[in-house]
């Protein structure tokens, strides 16, 4: 099923024609400073200028765990979850899955780097997403947390076997680990480049002799 | 640290002693000294005089106080999130600002008279610029990361008033209300004694006519005394709770 289609041309991102459909792992791989956060800010409904490229299937939920946690700091782990919507049990549930169910009543300040990101991924999962946006969720951890996350995300995506997720990435393993497909975003003006199948796929050792150089 | 618990008993007692001294020198009823302001307050209080001015100005006070606070917010808000309300409105803030308060107790009481809604009117108009100004400050802060994350997470109006907006705006809030209570109390004072039959600035008005330095001290510092009881009891504890959040990041580092 299709959740989402992007069709059109952005004043920075280029001509894009892109889809998101039930169940994709898509990693969107790319140079910094490319503009692979625009386009998943974009994704997200938060760019003005993509939004009119945006077909999406009516009631998809989007989840987006963005590159800080954006919980609010005056409130508790648990009132930002209830915030979006999460039943008492429901958060005892999450909290337990992405492992801080100690952590419910602190504030986000009070927890280190990767438990207030968990604590952000708990509020994704919160809202039941249908597509879940991650950028660069292993950004800044150290490369103990940061697997330890890549095997919660995995896992996260193995029990939700409809759920569709488009992951920002700088680093070419995560593709490895969590993608079924790629998405590649690079050149000036930014052009998209999707394994759109029948298509070619992109190839993963030329990506890694770019992210190399870059 | 211990120590500055304690200077703030410093300055105090040394001016009430240096005016005692003086008072003591010059020996004239313009300057009483602090024992007789004192006994002149202990009867004004005994008359029940004083607590009836002092109410009447507390109320008028109040009045203007939610007025001005909930109009310059409003405003305030508006125009640090809007472009064009801000480019529209700027000049006649600007202009209100520099409006001397006593321009427009003077025209409101031509225009409508000596009447109580004027002289609250009076207040706010005075008051509401300086609130508009502050919280535009805050408004203009307000931190567009979480702006996009109450729009993914769809927030509604009031979860994002309540829970994004008010948190980071109450310092500037704060900020206002206390600007706005010593200046709103003082332009409370200026409006009665041009045009009111009651209050504290009538009061003040009557002892100026009689040079009675005495009563005009004792009212003053009934009044200030007040402000300072509301700032402990109610604007300190109402700080530290709302911003008990801020110290988590540094206990946590």
């Amino acid at each position: 099923m299709l959740e989402l289609r992007l069709d059109g041309r952005h004043p920075v991102l280029g001509v894009i024609d892109a889809q998101v459909r039930e169940g994709d792992r898509i990693c969107l791989l790319g140079p910094s400073g490319v503009g692979k956060t625009t386009l998943l800010n974009g994704i997200a409904g938060l760019d003005p200028q993509l939004r009119p490229m945006i077909e999406q299937r009516a009631g998809l939920r989007v989840g987006y765990l963005f590159q800080e946690h954006r919980l609010l700091p005056w409130r508790t782990v648990r009132q930002n979850l209830a915030l979006v919507g999460a039943s008492a049990a429901d958060i005892e549930r999450l909290l337990a899955e992405v492992g801080l169910s100690g952590a419910a009543d602190s504030l986000p300040d009070q927890l280190s780097l990767g438990m207030a990101r968990r604590a952000a991924l708990a509020r994704c999962l919160a809202i039941k997403p249908d597509l879940l946006l991650l950028d660069e969720p292993f950004a800044s951890l150290d490369a103990e947390r940061a697997a330890e996350l890549r095997g919660l995300i995995a896992r996260l995506l193995d029990q939700h076997p409809a759920m569709a997720m488009i992951c920002v990435t700088h680093d070419p393993r995560d593709a490895d680990d969590l993608a079924s497909r790629l998405w590649y975003l690079s050149g000036v003006p930014a052009k998209l480049r999707c394994d759109e199948p029948p298509g070619s796929p992109v190839d993963l050792s030329e990506l890694s002799e770019r992210q190399r150089r870059a | 640290m211990n120590g500055s618990r304690w200077a703030c008993w410093i300055a105090l007692p040394c001016a009430v002693a240096l005016w005692t001294l003086i008072a003591l020198v010059v020996q004239t009823p313009l300057l009483p000294s602090p024992a007789a302001v004192l006994d002149t307050f202990w009867q004004a209080t005994q008359s029940g005089e004083l607590p009836e001015h002092l109410l009447v100005t507390l109320r008028r006070v109040l009045f203007a106080f939610v007025l001005a606070m909930g109009l310059g917010t409003l405003l305030g808000v508006w125009m640090g999130r809007s472009r064009l309300a801000n480019a529209v409105l700027d000049p006649l803030l600007v202009l209100f600002l520099n409006l001397p308060a006593l321009v427009t107790i003077i025209l409101l009481y031509v225009w409508f008279g000596l009447v109580e809604a004027a002289a609250v009117l009076a207040v706010v108009i005075n008051k509401v610029p300086n609130v508009a100004v502050t919280v535009r400050e805050g408004a203009r802060s307000i931190d567009p990361k979480l702006e996009q994350m109450a729009l993914v997470y769809r927030f509604t109006r009031w979860q994002r008033i309540r829970h994004v907006w008010l948190p980071q705006l109450f310092p500037y809030l704060m900020a206002a209300t206390r600007g706005g209570l010593a200046l709103i109390w003082k332009i409370v004072l200026v409006v009665e004694l041009l045009g009111r039959s009651d209050g504290i600035g009538f009061q003040l008005h009557m002892a100026f006519q009689v040079f009675d330095v005495a009563s005009i001290l004792a009212y003053s510092l009934a009044f200030i005394a007040v402000v300072q009881l509301i700032e402990l009891a109610l604007l300190q504890p109402l700080e530290r709770r709302a911003s008990s959040w801020r110290e988590a990041g540094v206990r946590h580092a």
